[in-house]
């Protein structure tokens, strides 16, 4: 059996005020304190849409290589729940924004293209909190302060052909808005959500065969997990003679399976007509143009040429290009400082230590800025300070936003690399440690390194290590 | 004639949420059959290659720009809630059938 | 100066024959008298309106009145929402909702120094043609009590006729300024769809909504509407366009205007009083120099219908939010949240809202939308395209209001007998046209009857010129019905 799977992806976009007020988007504010007459749907007022978002969802939509509508409309989309203040969604239907792009995935080395349905705009609803769980709750609470954010929806097609694509799909989705700065791409915090339809047919096969909807999946793991499960499932009833009913499972993960829905909370006949209250957009050309002149270079394009460019190991590009962010810090480095393997090695060790790859703005806003990296690593080039001492600095760079070479200087960090003054140390250490001498001579090459050790600690960790060690080997030599 | 029945009725009630006692159910069901027979009159029009009006404006892209206006203040936002917990609003249980 | 219309009464204020709260206090005062009886107003804003006096005579005081509207005591119809304010459409569902937020018309009014008297009595949700559909009381025809005020904007309609307000503001979605215009024989002005900011009225078909006076004459309706037109952010389907000085074209004379007197707006069946009142008065017209032709509008027959596809599929969707949820009335005692928004929107509904409910759902309803929605969209582009052609030919149509005068309470019980009485308001909502009525004389039983104007977009100033013309030829608006 061939596995079927197209996913349906809902993004928060990272727009300042909302879809169609200006209440403001932020995350996590006091319930209900983000809430004005239009985004709690009060009788009387009306939606005006945000400029910014349409740009958004046009940006999205070249990135992924779709057609951008010359004129698309929103729509009313009706059914009940307590988190829709209106009781319909203002969205697209038959005039979407964009439609038939495409996204590359890469599984297990190998590329395919992933077609793109649609792309449209929408609004978000708001949070329920229930007493309890949706099933024990006698009473549910709701926060209107996510309604009306905005949203933008893309369908692919259904052209996935296992959970491990769908997980790719879904993470180089991610990359793109992320790379785009249309979307943090969160999905704890649940500016990313993800529901996929999903169907087994026989191989060969071109009709497609009954889809089951999975909502309800959190995260990268549980979309993989629950796509998982929902494949065995289908195989085992379709081996079983069974037929696969048509149907909404929600991913219970803590119990690792897919459930039915009820069938009452999914019977829903939407009822969409033209919203009256919005008039249509005509995206024209010059405005498109405009856009795709603004466009950045996309995540995957990026990585190879990383990997070209700069001789970089694919791992290495493909965490440098998690983020719009990221990527151009490591190149501003090593325009500082030409070693991009090095750089890149700082960037992936000491940079990504502290800080999330996808946080764009912390990573614009790092007090060791891309040229204070490249300060940092010519001291070490040029035997200044050691690249342990070269850690410390660092550390001390991001409290104090200083450069490396003040932090040195003042804290007296140079390297000792005066072969006199050097050897003078290494003479003490010698004569306070005769037990390790003999070791040594009797042939426990490890004694060496408890030396060096001691040399180290006297100097405070400034000796240059490679002069210690030819130093240390000629007076050994010599005993 | 559209011939509108009671289950019709029954099932139109349940989409818009509106709870009909029996005999407002016949009533509608009767008044909805006649309007809709008057209404029907539109079918003997031929409208093939009109295009369809969903606005008396010739107006495109009103749009705003993205700026943050201040919220309304929490408490008028809560004022005219039914039933709130703080500053949450209240709903009863949601699935239908009881735990 | 009760029962004077706006203009003269300010210009009274200005020249200190009466103030801004001598002239509220009386309006106050005969409405505690008369509106027991009439029921014209829904919420009387005593205090505000008092106050807002005060400032007002402070103003006139200092000679800095904000202009003609200053001080000028207004009904609102209580489907625009007030600040602070019970805002209840006529609906249970709404007895006690309070809006944090003015509607833009009533803002601007505000702006300009008019004083608030109340909210005035409506059909329900805008829904019906009589004011008996008000969920709390009916509105009386101050001509004669038995009847009707005609509706939807009753309230406003019978307080501006009885002298109850100086003036008022109603909505318009199917015939519900003109119509009741008509039958208390008052001036009431649709405008072109988007002159004015919808923001702040409570929707009932969002495509068909309008906002526009009712006045004792028709400077007043060219004052208000100067008032509250233009472009506004909040309502993204207002229209830009520059807002004209209304009254300094209104005494133009209709000299030279072409006319169009269309077929289809006199029908059998209709009231031969009302016809033979409506042709007397386009022979005025032609004798104050109008150039007056027959045109036809073939799509008319078909309005109506088109229209009792949209405004209810608008107005289902528009009154789904209320639920019980967010504010409102909420039933007690529901088990589950279905079972509590079901049983409040039957207890917070009249039978006409359901109804439209009722047969809004169904016409967006899988498999019935093409046949419906869908089909009614094309016939309102025939609407459209008639005015249209219309338009090339002539600069107004002039036509009746309704087919007749004021009916008895309780005398249109079926809901579609009731629909057609606004067959020949209708089609200027479908195409969003502005269109007014304007008193054309009285039935032997002494209700008036209104006569009608319909111009192209955005030329307010056409309709209201020519209704100026005919309402200063004639001597209608001085007969004042026997009340108190
Ligand atoms: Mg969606
Ligand atoms: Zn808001």
């Amino acid at each position: 059996m061939e596995t079927v799977i197209g996913l349906e992806v809902h993004a928060q976009l990272l727009t300042r005020s909302k879809m169609f007020c200006g209440c403001a988007t932020t995350f996590g504010a006091v319930p209900n304190s983000q809430t004005c007459p239009v985004c709690q749907g009060m009788p009387g007022v009306l939606p005006v849409i945000n400029r910014r978002a349409v740009e958004f969802g046009i940006t999205t939509a070249l990135a992924l290589n779709c057609r951008v509508n010359p004129t698309c409309r929103f729509a009313r989309k009706h059914y009940y729940y307590p988190d829709m203040p209106k009781n319909y969604q203002i969205s697209q239907y038959e005039e979407p924004l964009a439609e038939d792009g495409s996204l590359e995935i890469d599984v297990d080395g190998v590329s395919r293209t992933i077609g793109i349905q649609r792309l449209h705009l929408e609004e978000d609803v708001g949070k329920l909190l229930h007493e309890g769980t949706l099933e024990t709750a006698q009473a549910s609470l709701v926060d209107y302060n996510r309604s009306g954010v905005p949203l933008m929806e893309t369908v692919s097609k259904p052209d996935i052909r296992s959970p491990e694509e769908a997980a790719a799909y879904l993470k180089a989705f991610r990359a793109v808005l992320v790379f785009l700065g249309v979307s943090n791409g969160n999905m704890e915090e649940g500016s990313l959500r993800c529901d996929a339809n999903v169907s087994l047919r026989p191989r060969g096969s071109r009709e497609l065969g009954t889809k089951v909807e999975i909502k309800n999946m959190n995260s990268f793991r549980s979309v993989r997990l629950a796509l998982e499960f929902e494949v065995r499932r289908q195989a085992e009833a379709l081996a079983a003679g069974e037929r696969i009913v048509q149907e909404t499972r929600l991913w219970d993960a803590d119990r690792g399976l897919t459930r039915a829905m009820r069938s009452k909370e999914y019977a829903h006949d939407y009822r969409y007509f033209p919203e009256p209250d919005l008039v249509p957009l005509t995206i024209d050309r010059a405005w498109v143009a405009g856009i795709r002149a603004g466009l950045p270079e996309l995540p995957r394009q990026r990585r190879q040429r990383f990997v070209t460019q700069y001789g970089l190991p694919p791992y290495d590009a493909e965490v440098l290009t998690q983020s719009r962010a990221l990527a151009e810090y490591f190149e501003a480095a090593v325009r500082e400082f030409p070693q991009p393997k090095v750089v890149s090695n700082w960037v992936m060790s000491e940079l990504l230590r502290v800080l999330p790859a996808d946080d764009e703005q912390a990573i614009r806003n790092l007090p060791v800025t891309p040229g204070r990296l490249g300060g940092l690593l010519a001291l070490i080039e040029d035997g200044t300070i050691s690249g342990k001492i070269a850690k410390d600095v660092f550390e001390k760079m991001l409290r104090s936003g200083e450069d490396a070479r003040t932090i040195v200087g003042r804290e007296g960090l140079t390297q000792v690399a005066d072969e006199a003054a050097l050897g003078a140390v290494i003479d003490q250490v010698l004569a306070q440690s005769p037990k390790a001498v003999l070791d040594y001579k009797r042939g426990k090459t490890a004694a060496a390194k408890a030396l060096v050790g001691q040399v180290m600690k006297a100097t405070r960790g400034k000796a240059n290590p490679g002069m210690v060690n030819r130093l240390l080997e000629e007076k050994l030599s010599k005993i | 004639m559209p011939g509108i029945t009671r289950e019709d009725v029954l099932h139109i009630a349940r989409l818009a949420r509106l709870e009909l006692s029996d005999p407002e159910l016949e009533t509608m069901r009767a008044q909805l059959d006649s309007i809709l027979t008057y209404i029907d009159r539109l079918k003997v029009l031929d409208v093939t290659g009109v295009e369809p009006t969903s606005h008396a404006v010739p107006l495109v892209n009103v749009m705003r720009d993205d700026e943050v206006v201040p919220s309304f203040p929490q408490d008028e936002m809560l004022r005219n809630a039914p039933d709130r917990v703080g500053e949450l609003f209240r709903v009863p249980r949601i699935l239908e059938d009881s735990a | 100066m009760i029962g004077r219309p706006i203009h003269e009464l300010t210009e009274a204020y200005r020249r200190g024959e009466t103030t801004p709260t001598a002239a509220t206090e009386t309006y106050l005062a005969r409405i505690a008298k008369l509106d027991g009886e009439l029921g014209a107003y829904l919420t009387v804003t005593r205090e505000q309106a008092l106050r807002a006096a005060a400032d007002s005579d402070a103003r006139y005081r200092a000679g800095k009145a904000r202009g003609p509207l200053d001080g000028a005591p207004l009904a609102y119809k209580d489907v625009l929402c007030t600040r602070g304010v019970v805002t209840t459409c006529g609906s249970r569902m709404l007895e006690a909702f309070v809006p944090p937020y003015d509607a833009t018309a009533i803002e601007r009014l505000t702006a300009v120094g008019a004083v608030m008297l109340g909210k005035g009595n409506m059909d329900e949700f805008a829904m019906g043609s009589s004011t008996e559909h008000s969920a709390f009381k009916p509105t009386r025809n101050p001509w004669d009590l038995a009847r009707v005020p005609g509706g939807s904007s009753g309230g406003p309609a019978a307080a501006v006729a009885a002298s109850l307000a100086a003036g008022g503001l109603g909505t318009d979605t199917g015939g519900s300024i003109r119509q009741p215009a008509a039958f208390c024989g008052v001036v009431g002005l649709k405008p072109t769809y988007g002159r004015v900011s919808r923001y702040g009225l409570v929707a009932f078909g969002s495509s068909l909504d309008h906002i526009g006076p009712l006045a004792r004459d028709v400077t007043d309706a060219a004052l208000l509407l100067q008032a509250i037109a233009g472009a506004d952010a909040r309502d993204a389907t207002c229209l830009p366009a520059p807002v004209p000085d209304y009254a300094a074209t209104l005494a133009q004379g209709v000299k030279g205007l072409r006319l169009g007197l269309p077929d289809e707006y006199f029908i059998e069946g209709m009231d031969a009083e009302v016809e033979r009142a409506v042709r007397a008065a386009v022979d005025v017209l032609r004798g104050l120099g109008a150039a007056v032709e027959r045109i036809s509008l073939p799509a008319t027959p078909h309005a109506l219908a088109t229209y009792y596809v949209i405004a209810p599929a608008e107005a289902s969707s528009n009154l789904a939010r209320y639920d019980g949820v967010k504010y409102g009335l909420r039933v007690a005692g529901a088990k589950d949240l279905v079972e509590m928004s079901s049983r409040t929107r039957a207890a917070g509904f009249g039978a006409e809202v359901k109804r439209r409910i009722m047969l809004g759902t169904y016409v967006l309803s899988a498999g019935y939308y093409e046949a419906y929605y869908g089909r009614a969209q094309k016939v309102r582009t025939l609407v459209r395209r008639d005015f249209d052609a219309a338009f090339g030919r002539v600069d107004l149509i002039v036509a009746p209001v309704t087919p007749n005068v004021a009916f008895k309470h309780g005398e249109k019980e079926d809901p579609l007998a009731m629909y057609l009485n606004d067959i020949f308001a209708v089609p200027a909502d479908m195409a969003g046209l502005p269109a007014i009525s304007v008193p054309c004389g009285f039935s032997a039983a002494g209700l008036p009857i209104g006569l009608q104007f319909i111009g192209r977009a955005l030329d307010e100033a056409s309709v209201l010129r020519a209704a100026y013309a005919y309402e200063q030829a004639t001597p209608w608006r001085e007969r004042r019905p026997s009340l108190g």
